[in-house]
């Protein structure tokens, strides 16, 4: 499957202009889900509602139609069960994908992650695998508030045993959840609600994006930055910003948050000198945090690096619109934030608000 | 049959009371569970099982990994911590496995493996037979190799082998517990849930911890028929387990036993442990005089039964000299199966 070899182009190289098939998010999980249920018939598809009139934003749509009630099917709400089916199932041979509409109700499933899907190939000697995919939405904005808003993807980069991807265009949203269903080993896919508005290239037909390789998004000297999930949204608007002052910025977008693809990030480093990673989570021993340490202890000998975390403000989300603004970074504020790292100081600046880089927002009613 | 179950349940005693013996030595470390007094569940339910029905259990799993064909010289090298074990020494007791022999795993969280056997039970009816039970030679179709579509979408024909899923009276108390009877009754999945109800989660009675004792009543309530087999009987266990196996076959959905049994030795360790007070030695001694592996015993032919008694005796003698001699793990094991790598590209 030469394709599927090759490595991972630079996103806009990679983005197929020939073809010019435009696709959304939502549709790129569908076709992915599609071909890799067609490809091999030990997928099978559940979760709660997967099989309901929204089938999950439009992810799950025709699947149950094309592939039946006994590999797509909605479930009884009980996570950790469900869980635990889908690693029993795993243990079995059948290669499952199970759906949560929020990343937040995975805590009623971490025993089974943690404790048996990650432990089960180690703990046994090597005799059973638990090929699992865990699709799980993180939400924002339009007042999803304390309990569906959370970015809990690091708990699980915690884990040995577990693998973390969060795409953030059609691309790779198709290209890592096909390679996602096609290993050995649990997967937690995070996607994001505000991702799947979004549209972009997505060619036609199979191919993965594979586990461990970063992509560079934008070229830069001055600073890298570093932005996950639909962090890498807003660092791509920030580029800009910051281009208008004349600071070029590299971003990088991880993909994969376990294994990380640290040569491509302390590689930027090592030019860059400087070092932003903008979380879709908290700070505190977030994914963020991981980075640094590692490019911290890659680089120490090799050059002197100036290293800044953002996420979420170490609080609750709360609903109300101003203070839930205030909550995440944004792309001035993350442009602010790179721009003060290439200095060496605190500017006090904040770009002026353009309308054409704002991100998407949500409306509800969820 | 009362030599086959006679020849189980005194295999299963004689290698406890080996571990019970030789773990003061302290070369088994890993904490042990036993089993002795209960070993009628597993052997009363795995002797009508199938070499291709599949179970899972608890860290208490001695037994049920020996009663359903685990191999003996592998469990005896894992509790040393060698690389023969069947874990590869890196699970240890309480995490015995043997895909060959159908036993898919037991875990020391308790309750953990109950949704685990619903998904295996799942595959088994909608998925096809699959992967791990191929490699005994039984009616596996084996699954497909590579990623070409050569499957097609419908998949291949369902399985008549069922799973048994073993588990405590503690465990009942857990959520997971009821959503996993909720899902095998949703998809009248073949298993069969057998709670082996000895009425201690550690030191604590189970009238204590639950506010209703009808362990069975809460299995119907979820749409799992139920029925409760006293005095830790086997030959009851057997006789009732190959004509409840035979309706889970018939599609006729999952069943659920409540098995009264009694653990002789503490919760976990070789000794006994009266002098904690929790439990007093009258409560256990209408169980030690109804002990199952006395009462097959009488029932098997007195020349026979040396003959069995006798081949144990080898048999147990060299698994724990295997186990003794077995290498322990290379250093670099420590960095193996934490991942399954890649076979081909993808
Ligand atoms: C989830 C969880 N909680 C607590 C424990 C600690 N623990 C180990 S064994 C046990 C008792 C379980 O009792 P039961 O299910 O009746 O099994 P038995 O030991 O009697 O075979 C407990 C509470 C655990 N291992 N897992
Ligand atoms: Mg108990």
């Amino acid at each position: 499957m030469p394709t599927n070899l090759k490595p991972v182009p630079v996103r806009r190289a990679a983005l197929p202009a020939a073809s010019g098939r435009t696709l959304s998010y939502v549709e790129a999980v569908r076709e992915a889900a599609d071909l890799e249920m067609a490809r091999d018939a030990a997928v099978v598809l559940f979760g709660l509602d997967v099989d309901d009139p929204k089938a999950i934003q439009g992810t799950t749509r025709g699947l149950l139609e094309k592939y039946g009630p006994d590999r797509v099917f909605g479930t009884p709400l009980s996570e950790d069960a469900m869980a635990g089916v889908a690693v029993g199932m795993a243990l079995a041979g059948l290669r499952p994908i199970h759906v949560h509409i929020r990343m937040d109700f995975l805590m009623l499933a971490m025993n089974q992650l943690v404790n048996v899907a990650a432990k089960c190939r180690y703990m046994y000697g090597g005799r059973v695998s638990v090929p699992l995919v865990v699709r799980a939405m993180i939400g924002k904005s339009w007042g999803q508030g304390a309990q569906h808003s959370q970015g809990l993807y690091s708990f699980f980069m915690h884990v040995p045993g577990l693998k973390v991807v969060a795409p953030s265009t059609p691309y790779d949203a198709k290209g890592c959840l096909a390679a996602a269903v096609r290993d050995d080993n649990p997967v937690l896919y995070v996607e994001h609600r505000l991702l799947h508005f979004q549209s972009g290239p997505v060619p036609e037909g199979e191919y993965t994006v594979l586990p461990g390789r970063a992509r560079v998004t934008a070229v830069g000297e001055d600073v890298t930055i570093v932005g996950i999930s639909q962090m890498q949204m807003e660092c791509l608007a920030a580029h800009r910003y910051l281009e208008v002052i004349g600071v070029r910025a590299e971003v990088i977008d991880p993909i994969w948050l376990s294994p990380l693809d640290m040569d491509s990030i302390a590689a930027s480093v090592e030019k860059t000198g400087r070092l932003l990673v903008v979380d879709n989570g908290w700070v505190t021993c977030g994914a963020g945090a991981e980075i640094v340490a590692q490019v911290a202890e890659r680089l120490m000998a090799v050059r002197d690096v100036r290293v800044r975390r953002m996420g979420f403000a170490p609080v609750t989300c709360p609903t109300t619109p101003g203070l839930e603004a205030l909550y995440y970074p944004n792309a001035r504020t993350i442009a602010a934030a790179a721009r003060d790292l290439v200095e060496g100081r605190e500017t006090g600046w904040l770009p002026e608000e353009k309308p054409d880089l704002q991100c998407v927002e949500f409306k509800g009613p969820f | 049959m009362y030599e086959r179950l006679y020849r189980s349940l005194y295999r299963i005693r004689r290698v406890e009371e080996e571990i019970a013996r030789a773990y003061p030595g302290d070369q088994i470390k890993s904490p042990v569970h036993l089993s002795i007094g209960q070993e009628a569940v597993s052997v009363g339910v795995c002797e009508a099982l199938r070499p291709d029905d599949v179970v899972f259990g608890s860290y208490r799993g001695h037994a049920l990994y020996l009663a359903k064909g685990g191999s003996l010289n592998e469990m005896t090298a894992e509790l040393y911590g060698k690389a023969g074990g069947c874990s590869r020494g890196k699970g240890g007791s309480m995490h015995l496995i043997d895909p060959e022999a159908g036993v898919m795993g037991t875990s020391a969280v308790v309750g953990t493996t109950i949704p685990n056997a619903v998904g295996y039970a799942y595959a088994f009816r909608y998925g096809g037979p699959l992967a791990p039970r191929a490699a005994n030679g039984s009616t596996a179709v084996p699954r497909e190799e590579g990623s070409k579509a050569t499957r097609g979408a419908s998949g291949p024909p369902s399985s008549t082998a069922v799973v048994a899923s073993f588990f405590g009276d503690g465990a009942t108390e857990e959520g997971v517990f009821a959503e996993s009877l909720n899902f095998a009754a949703l998809k009248q999945l073949p298993i069969l849930f057998v709670c082996e109800n000895n009425q201690y989660a550690i030191h604590t009675h189970q009238s204590r911890r639950q506010g209703s004792l009808a362990i069975c009543e809460r299995a119907r309530a979820h749409g799992v028929p139920a029925e409760r087999i006293e005095d830790n009987d086997v030959l009851r266990l057997f006789e009732r387990t190959q004509d409840v196996v035979a309706q889970i076959r018939d599609g006729q959905g999952p069943y659920f036993f409540e098995v009264m049994t009694y653990r002789w030795q503490e919760h976990v360790g070789p000794g006994q442990d009266y002098r904690l007070g929790y439990r007093t030695e009258e409560e256990a001694r209408p169980w030690m005089e109804n002990d199952q592996v006395s009462r097959l015993a009488a029932l098997v032919e007195p020349g026979c039964r040396a003959q069995i008694e006798a081949e144990i005796e080898e048999e147990v003698a060299a698994a724990f000299a295997h186990a003794k001699a077995c290498p322990f793990p290379d250093a670099q094991e420590l960095y193996t199966d934490v991942f399954k790598e890649a076979q081909h590209a993808h």
